[in-house]
């Protein structure tokens, strides 16, 4: 519970940022770097299923207000949210997931969150790409969209990451 | 029903992203315009195939007033057509003889009844008196020679045609001119007989007979026929096998030739004699 503030700051400064930086960031029309949904990828494992998908909700639908594409960032997130307790299942470690932890690379390492994160930043990016372009016509630039951009979106991730735990040492 | 509320227990996350995401998709197509066209226009497609469908099924189940309708129409449309009009209404062409300088014009008319398994064969025409046609008259084809006009009603009249006992014409060979007289056998339709050709003319098969115009009813050069097979017969003669130009059996339009000359060269004729 003491917690809820600390996520609360996290929203906004991963809003902001999108908001202002990254989606300024258009590199070659093929490039557009969604990193907000870190936001999502480090709630808390024990966070309950259903405020996954509100919190999703309320992500996206904040990042589609100021992009002005209602309901698109909202469906790709809440997909998002809807996909991350499946995956954790999936690449759960042998000995399940501590508590007291996070899903981050600080407690799980960098290939565990590598892992993780390349999952659901694909599915993501994916799902917003495909829904943007509304159509299967244009298949292979979209998938190429997604890719490229899903690479610099988890470059920026992976750094942000560093970033939080340098935080966290302090 | 316990059961049932512990399955949506059990599947509450599915549902609520469900729903959540069709709220999301909601908000989606009613906010951006492209989206919104997108699936205006693919349910417009949908819609469009039902409808269409739709149409098909009734189109056919009124087919049976659409037949009739249209049949009407093509009736109407027939009657407007050049044939029709000229049904009951006679062509007169002219065409001026240079060689004999006789003039003939034709009428078209219309075999209403026709034989051609019997000995004597007639043919019906739709055309009588009221159209200019008289006894005598010689009644062709596009493809040769029919027949001769001999009974005249209002309306109608009748032919003998040349399947017909009766029926002789003057013919003759066209390359050489060698005159002889033609008449059917009365066994196959298809073939007549051309006698009184002589054994010195030069007869092939497939020499094309025409009529000789020495009748004053035929005009000279009409096409009888074509020469099939012949004989040599009774000492100095050929008996020729002519093959029929005209199909009698699919006869249907016809010209009725009328010689204006005739009447002037009959009375020169009786006067004579």
């Amino acid at each position: 519970m003491k917690a809820i503030p600390r996520y609360i700051i996290n929203f906004v400064v991963l809003v902001a940022l999108q908001i202002f930086l990254f989606n300024n960031i258009q590199l070659g029309g093929y490039i557009n770097p969604y990193i907000y949904i870190l936001f999502i990828l480090i709630l808390p494992f024990n966070t309950p299923k259903w405020l996954l998908l509100v919190v999703g909700f309320f992500l996206g639908f904040s990042i589609d207000l100021f992009s002005n594409t209602i309901g698109m960032h909202t469906s790709a997130t809440v997909f998002l949210a809807f996909l991350r307790p499946f995956i954790l299942k999936i690449i759960a470690p042998r000995e399940g997931y501590e508590s007291e932890t996070f899903p981050t690379v600080k407690y799980y390492g960098i290939n565990w969150f590598l892992k993780y994160a390349v999952i659901l930043v694909i599915a993501h990016h994916a799902f917003l790409f495909y829904i943007e372009v509304f159509r299967f016509s244009d298949f292979f630039s979209t998938l190429l969209r997604v890719i490229l951009s899903s690479i610099f979106s988890l470059t920026m991730i992976i750094i942000g990451q560093y970033f939080y735990r340098k935080e966290k040492r302090r | 029903m316990r059961s049932f509320f512990d399955f949506l227990l059990r599947i509450h996350f599915l549902l609520l992203f469900i729903l959540i995401e069709v709220f999301s998709f909601i908000l989606l197509v009613n906010n951006n315009n492209y989206q919104q066209s997108s699936v205006v226009n693919f349910s417009r497609q949908f819609s469009g195939r039902y409808y269409s469908r739709i149409s098909n099924v009734k189109q056919y189940l009124s087919l049976e007033e659409e037949n009739k309708k249209l049949a009407e129409e093509n009736i109407r449309l027939l009657n407007l057509l050049e044939s029709s009009i000229n049904k009951n209404r006679d062509i007169y062409g002219n065409i001026v003889d240079s060689l004999t300088n006789q003039q003939y014009t034709y009428i078209t008319a219309q075999v209403v009844n026709n034989s051609i398994s019997k000995k004597h064969n007639f043919l019906t025409l739709n055309k009588g008196y009221a159209s200019g046609i008289k006894p005598e008259m010689a009644i062709i084809s596009q493809d040769g020679v029919v027949g001769i006009v001999k009974g005249v009603s209002r309306n109608y009249s009748t032919v003998i045609s040349l399947l017909n006992f009766d029926f002789k014409i003057s013919s003759k060979i066209k390359k050489n001119d060698f005159f002889g007289s033609l008449s059917w056998d009365g066994t196959n339709y298809r073939y007549a007989t051309l006698k009184e050709i002589p054994l010195h003319a030069d007869v092939q098969i497939g020499d094309t007979i025409i009529t000789s115009g020495f009748s004053s009813i035929y005009p000279e050069g009409i096409v009888i026929g074509y020469i099939s097979d012949f004989e040599e017969k009774t000492g100095s003669f050929y008996e020729i096998k002519v093959k029929l130009s005209v199909d009698f059996k699919k006869l249907k339009n016809v010209y009725v030739v009328r010689d204006l000359l005739q009447k002037e060269k009959i009375e020169l004729e009786e006067q004579t004699q």
